[in-house]
């Protein structure tokens, strides 16, 4: 059992859990995830690494409550416990003085950009970062994310904070204002992460994403997880889940995660009339 | 009086096939009491027993068969787990047809005995009866670490511990049991009989972690700072696919990924268990071994209106234990021999609609002395099909060897390792099972377990002498 020792709200849909796992605090690195399940009988879910602490035998996640596992996830408090919390898994993120770069975390993806930024900062480089939600209720860490960070453009898409649009409108003003930018990451929806990698493209600079395939193991064991990178098959959980994101095919990436939409609704449905009936 | 050869062997009971294409309960019902008695009854005691040979642990096939025709049920079980420590789960799936049976003498004039089934019997007994512990030997004060909890690290593991050592097993899973938990699906091999083994092995003193990737929560150079002795036996779970064309579409799997939805999630009690797994009414199943049978058989129960095997040999070549065909034959699996898919047709959308397949034809020999399949020019047809999963094979997975250069591995993935005691090219490391002989059997892996713990044993009473020697020079 896997205790959380820490439980905070960061949203009406966001929840960041502090999980007491030491020997994966010990090895975690930035751009890595865990595979958990909330109780003996749920899913394996990969959520990243947000943050760990080495000192005090812990790792962070943030999870955004979709279908059934990550809803249920959210009713856990401080003092509860997971069923299983196994990593870390996957790829580190590539960390050297790259120069200048920009880091994009869209919804969700604030949560993983954080430990990149700071690892980047850490290596040299100069950080400016970009997030943006929906709406403002979906944005969290911007006091965290502007320790991390030299600059920080925020947003949402309605207007109801910050600038109001997408990511990729001050992304394409950056890369537009005549600095050079060597490389940089995109994180969040994976059709937000499509439309970063497309921005970037025409201005050849190297672009990272993190792909949230589905995954069973996270080992590399079933194949769940594949993408294709470049022409070829790839493993997300353990050949990323950092790619390049040029080279993605995202059209297969958007399909595959579609695999298990109307079982996901029955799972779901199922969860909410017995919820309502205890 | 009869002869004994003559006597028929004992049917195995089995659930009506047209029930159990619906039901993930055991198929093969397992003996009465009384029919062990007359089966064991069949066995001549010979006195240079030929089964015992055919077996790759040497049961002591005669004495616990003797024992049990005597009702001596008890006797039964010490006779049996002298060489096996996993009766009750090799009763079920080994290849008995190709071992032990094979080579009985009865099978030269009519039937062998039913080996198999009788020590199925006399393992179910046991655990009726509640396993008895063994008194582990006084504690050594040495450290193994086992890693991987298949057959293979469940026997090396129990056999350490009832040596006094203190042994410590790390699973990268969320359950221990390797291929017996994910892979071999509940109507074949029960989870709870798995479960009732993992116990008896957690009593003999095993401390059994798991969510520990090794590879990355750890290295086994770490390991081995903390270690005496470290047990490889992390399986072949690496899924091997065909490269052809179509092979991302939604709705095709790798047989790893279907079986562990299933089988280790219960996907097939979804939506109390949380796991979905999804297959159509057309199944095709690529491939004709164990897997590919089990894989072919969970898609019926789980929905499916027509499930194929598809295979580019012929009948005589299926790898898959007899039983398992014979039984898939019964639900109603449509065996589609000697055809190899080119592609896997898909729509816009990405999901599977259809197999283009060659028809093949057997050709000269090839290394393995098997008739090369050879595609029929101008064959090719196409066919819808719903869902697609590949069962070819697997290999080990590289994950475990980070930062671990030490260990040398052959062209197919596999560990080098001397498998007359179990030990790598790297110091204190032991390997043994699907990782060292890629993807094999039960039986095989519990024995280079076995083997393995008796020379870590050896070597922690007195690690002098070199660590590796040739084994083609030993002789
Ligand atoms: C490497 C990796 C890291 C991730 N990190 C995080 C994280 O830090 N925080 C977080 O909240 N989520 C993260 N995710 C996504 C998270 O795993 C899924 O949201 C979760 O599994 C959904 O489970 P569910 O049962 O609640 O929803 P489901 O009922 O399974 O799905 C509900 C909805 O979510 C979509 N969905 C399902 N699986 C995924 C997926 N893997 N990625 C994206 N959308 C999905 C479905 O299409 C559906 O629309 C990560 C995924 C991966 C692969
Ligand atoms: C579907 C299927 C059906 C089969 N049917 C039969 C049959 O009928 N009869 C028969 O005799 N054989 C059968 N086999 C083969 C048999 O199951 C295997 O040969 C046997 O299980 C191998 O045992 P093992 O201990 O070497 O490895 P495995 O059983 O593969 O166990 C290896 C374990 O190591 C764990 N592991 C892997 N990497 C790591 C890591 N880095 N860190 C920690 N843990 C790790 C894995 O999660 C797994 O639990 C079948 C196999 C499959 C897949
Ligand atoms: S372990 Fe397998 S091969 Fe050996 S006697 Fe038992 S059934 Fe036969
Ligand atoms: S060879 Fe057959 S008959 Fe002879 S001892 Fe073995 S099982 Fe019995
Ligand atoms: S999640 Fe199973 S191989 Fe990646």
């Amino acid at each position: 059992m896997y205790l959380i020792t820490h439980k905070e709200v960061l949203g009406p849909v966001t929840k960041l859990f502090v999980v007491e796992a030491p020997e994966i605090a010990r090895k975690a690195q930035a751009g890595q995830f865990i595979i958990l399940r909330v109780s003996e009988r749920g899913e394996r879910i990969p959520l990243t690494i947000a943050d760990y602490d080495r000192a005090a035998g812990t790792i962070t996640i943030v999870v955004q409550e979709l279908g059934k596992s990550t809803q249920e996830l959210g009713t856990l408090e401080t003092g509860d416990a997971l069923a299983s919390f196994t990593g870390p898994l996957g790829r580190p993120t590539e960390v050297k003085n790259y120069g200048n770069v920009i880091v994009v975390g869209g919804g969700l993806g604030i949560a993983p950009i954080y430990p990149i930024c700071r690892v980047l900062r850490e290596a040299g480089n100069h950080v400016t970062g970009i997030i943006g939600a929906r709406t403002r209720d979906l944005l969290f860490w911007e006091d965290a994310m502007r320790s991390v960070t030299d600059e920080l453009i925020v947003g949402t898409d309605d207007g109801s904070y910050g600038r109001q649009g997408v990511v990729t409108t001050p992304l394409k003003e950056l890369l537009d204002s005549g600095t050079q930018y060597d490389a940089v990451w995109a994180i969040g929806p994976a059709i937000m992460m499509k439309f970063c990698a497309l921005t970037t493209q025409p201005y050849g600079v190297r672009t990272i994403v993190s792909l949230n395939s589905i995954m069973v193991d996270g080992t590399g064991m079933c194949g769940a997880c594949r993408v294709v990178v470049g022409g070829r098959t790839r493993f997300a959980c353990v050949d990323g889940p950092e790619f390049d994101g040029h080279e993605v095919d995202w059209d297969l990436l958007l399909s595959r995660l579609r695999i298990y939409a109307d079982l996901e609704q029955v799972a779901l449905e199922a969860y909410n009339s017995a919820r309502a009936a205890s | 009086m009869v002869k004994k050869s003559s006597l028929p062997r004992h049917e195995m009971p089995a659930r009506d096939p047209a029930e159990r294409r619906h039901t993930f309960d055991e198929v093969a019902l397992g003996y009465s009491l009384e029919m062990a008695v007359a089966e064991a009854s069949r066995c001549l005691n010979c006195k240079g027993p030929s089964c015992v040979a055919g077996c790759p642990v040497n049961v002591r096939i005669p004495e616990f068969i003797a024992a049990l025709a005597e009702q001596d049920l008890w006797g039964a079980v010490e006779a049996l787990k002298d060489k096996n420590s996993l009766p009750a789960v090799c009763g079920r799936v080994c290849p008995q047809e190709t071992q032990c049976e094979a080579v009985c003498v009865l099978a030269r004039k009519g039937e062998p005995v039913a080996i198999g089934r009788l020590e199925r019997f006399v393992a179910d007994w046991e655990r009726m009866q509640g396993m008895r512990i063994p008194e582990p030997a006084a504690p050594t004060g040495k450290k193994v670490v086992v890693i991987g909890t298949g057959p293979a690290g469940l026997t090396a593991a129990g056999d350490l511990a009832k040596r006094g050592h203190s042994v410590t097993m790390l699973e990268a899973l969320h359950t221990p049991g390797g291929v017996l938990m994910y892979g071999i699906p509940e109507f074949r091999l029960p989870k709870d009989i798995v479960q009732a083994e993992i116990d008896y092995v957690r009593k003999l003193g095993v401390s059994i972690r798991c969510d520990a990737v090794v590879g990355k929560l750890y290295t086994l150079q770490e390991l081995l700072q903390d270690y005496d002795a470290l047990f490889l036996g992390t399986g072949a779970g690496l899924p091997m696919m065909l490269n052809i064309p179509g092979e991302n579409y939604n709705g095709v799997y790798s047989s790893n990924e279907l079986l562990t939805r299933t089988n280790l999630m219960k996907g097939y009690l979804f939506p109390e268990w949380d796991t979905p797994v999804k297959v159509g009414e057309r199944v095709a199943v690529v491939g004709a071994g164990n897997v590919a049978m089990d894989a072919a058989r969970c898609s019926l129960r789980l929905g499916a209106k027509e499930v194929h095997i598809v295979y580019r040999r012929s009948r005589d070549e299926v790898p898959a234990r007899a039983e398992e065909v014979h039984h898939a034959a019964e639900e109603g699996i449509i065996f589609d021999f000697l055809t190899n898919p080119t592609a896997i047709l898909g729509d816009e959308k990405g999901w599977v609609t259809g197999m283009r397949y060659i028809r093949m034809q057997l050709g000269e020999p090839d290394a393995s002395g098997r008739r090369r399949p050879v595609p029929i020019e101008g064959s090719e047809y196409e066919v819808p099909m719903d869902t697609v999963v590949m069962a070819l094979g697997t290999q080990p997975n590289p994950i475990v060897f980070t930062e671990a250069d030490a260990l040398t591995r052959t062209r197919w993935g596999t560990v080098t390792a001397n498998e007359a005691n179990g030990r790598t090219r790297m110091e204190r490391v032991w390997a043994g099972g699907d990782i060292v002989t890629g993807a094999a059997t039960v039986i095989s892996a519990m024995g280079a377990g076995r083997i393995a713990a008796g020379d870590i044993d050896a070597y922690l009473a007195d690690p002098s002498g070199p660590w590796w020697v040739e084994p083609a020079a030993e002789a």
